[in-house]
């Protein structure tokens, strides 16, 4: 309830009590008040100027119990005292924006950065955020506390990096969000291969990130990109709950809203890549999505514009699983022994000869060459290497198809 | 904000010749300038080999001198900064001007407030 006020109304007091513990502590004695007094007198005119109001007088209160107050502290009650109404909703989301970037600064672990991010901007719960990431709940409070110390004893500022710096620390902000999505959507471990909710929550930062930076390409990209794969979700598994592959997936259950707002944001987001010199990572794999998304089926699909995008990634970002994907395009594009001849070149890649989809990749176009009993010995190293359930039970499946 | 900036340089990267320390040398008065001009320099020094290093500890009330440095790694502490800025982001950036950045690490730590 009030999540998107909640919200903003925790980085406007994260920004001026400049103590996260202190705005969030304060942020919770508003919402407890508001869920004992909206009820009976009703909801007021702006939840948020409520929200606010009430969280910087508890805020005074919770100063006025310290006996030791520094300037900092100082500083923040005579911000919080002055009973003053808050400036427009512009400024508010000038404070979100910066409270993004400080999530994830680089000088926070990448862990931290996702927590955080999840905590003082999706608004998830600590409990919550330790489920999601399969660590206990003792684990995840004592990585934000961690972090949150740091923030505060090195003083990593508020603020949207200068255009200088900007282009080093975007990517940083798209790359945790699009981690909390592909968590998400292939779950590392686990009994659960998609959990949506994250997906969901992946979105909606991302829609929070391209409306914050409107013009941004990349973030309206980034956004593109997981619209286009969450579209699929109800096809990618059975009513089993088996995985679904891509070529067998069932179309017409794709969400189409879904899919014409991601090409929608995509094509607009190309044409203002186009004047500044080149599309990013995000839009070139949103790109590679929409393709398949639009296709009517797996055989119709743009195969030799998808090997080209895929050289294009490759080119630009060079990276292990582009070139997995890159040999999987060519195979489609041009038969697959073209595609495993592709694949046998990357064998020597540590992070791919350790990655159960390399060795599925490869068994299912041996299978296609009907090269079955090498196709069967892929399978079990795929096998051996799969850490969820569901991806467990479909390469058994698959290697009891090409064993008998 | 105060921030102490350790500057430890590998053992094997020292500079290879004659010109080479003169130009690291004129790199880091270049360095120091544009910081006293800045007013963020409070202080910063470098510092003689480990091997010129004691390590002091007082045990029992007995004093216990060892020859070397507190801890013995590949890298060794060259020098120090302290600097005076607004935030970690002004930190960092100056700890990435360092010259010795390039070839060793720079660990950047908060001084403690008050």
């Amino acid at each position: 309830m009030f999540r998107r006020e909640a919200g903003q109304a925790l980085a406007k007091l994260i920004r001026f009590l400049g103590d996260i513990d202190l705005a969030e502590d304060a942020l919770q004695d508003a919402i407890v008040a508001a869920l004992e007094s909206w009820p009976a007198g009703g909801v007021p005119d702006s939840p948020l100027a409520w929200l606010l109001t009430t969280a910087k007088r508890k805020a005074v209160d919770r100063l006025r119990r310290e006996t030791r107050r520094d300037d900092k502290q100082q500083a923040a009650l005579a911000w919080a005292a002055d009973g003053q109404q808050e400036a427009g909703m512009s400024a508010i989301e000038d404070d979100r924006l910066r409270l993004i970037f400080t999530c994830c600064h680089p000088a926070l672990a990448a862990d931290a950065q996702v927590a955080l991010t999840l905590r003082l901007i999706g608004g998830l719960s600590v409990p919550e955020i330790a489920r999601a990431f399969l660590v206990s709940e003792m684990t995840m409070a004592q990585r934000l506390v961690r972090a949150k110390r740091k923030i505060r004893s090195a003083a990593i500022p508020y603020q949207v990096p200068s255009d200088a710096i900007l282009p080093d620390r975007l990517p940083q902000v798209l790359a945790v969000i699009y981690l909390v999505f592909t968590e998400g959507y292939s779950a590392s471990a686990g009994d659960d291969l998609i959990r949506s909710d994250l997906c969901a929550e992946a979105i909606r930062l991302g829609r929070l990130l391209a409306e914050l930076m409107p013009g941004e390409p990349e973030a309206d990209g980034l956004l593109a990109l997981m619209l286009l794969h969450h579209a699929r979700g109800p096809a990618r598994l059975d009513a089993a709950g088996d995985l679904v592959l891509l070529a067998e997936q069932d179309r017409s259950r794709w969400h189409r809203s879904q899919i014409a707002e991601g090409v929608a944001l995509l094509d607009n987001a190309l044409q203002r890549s186009l004047r500044l010199g080149g599309a990013g990572p995000y839009q070139l794999q949103a790109a590679i999505a929409a393709l398949h998304d639009q296709a009517p089926t797996a055989r119709d699909t743009d195969w030799p514009q998808i090997k080209a995008l895929y050289a294009e990634l490759h080119r630009r970002w060079p990276n292990p699983v582009v070139d997995l994907n890159a040999a999987v395009a060519t195979a489609m594009a041009d038969g697959p022994a073209e595609g495993l001849a592709q694949l046998d070149a990357l064998a020597g890649t540590d992070q791919l000869r350790s990655h159960h989809l390399y060795h599925a990749a490869r068994a299912d176009l041996l299978t296609r060459l009907g090269r079955t009993s090498d196709a069967a010995t892929a399978y079990r190293r795929a096998l051996e290497l799969a850490s969820t359930t569901t991806e467990q039970r479909f390469l058994t499946k698959q290697l009891s198809r090409v064993s008998r | 904000m105060k921030y102490l900036m350790l500057i430890a340089v590998d053992r094997s990267s020292r500079p290879a010749n004659r010109a080479a320390g003169e130009k690291l040398m004129a790199e880091y008065q270049t360095f120091n300038q544009r910081i006293t001009g800045s007013g963020e320099l409070v202080a910063g020094d470098r510092l003689e080999d480990a091997g010129t290093a004691t390590s002091v500890r007082v045990r029992d009330g007995k004093t216990v001198l060892t020859d070397g440095p507190f801890a013995e790694t590949t890298e060794q502490l060259g020098g120090f900064y302290i600097i005076d800025v607004p935030d970690l982001d002004r930190a960092l950036e100056l700890a990435a001007q360092i010259p010795n950045a390039r070839d060793g690490v720079v660990e950047v730590r908060p001084i403690t407030a008050g």
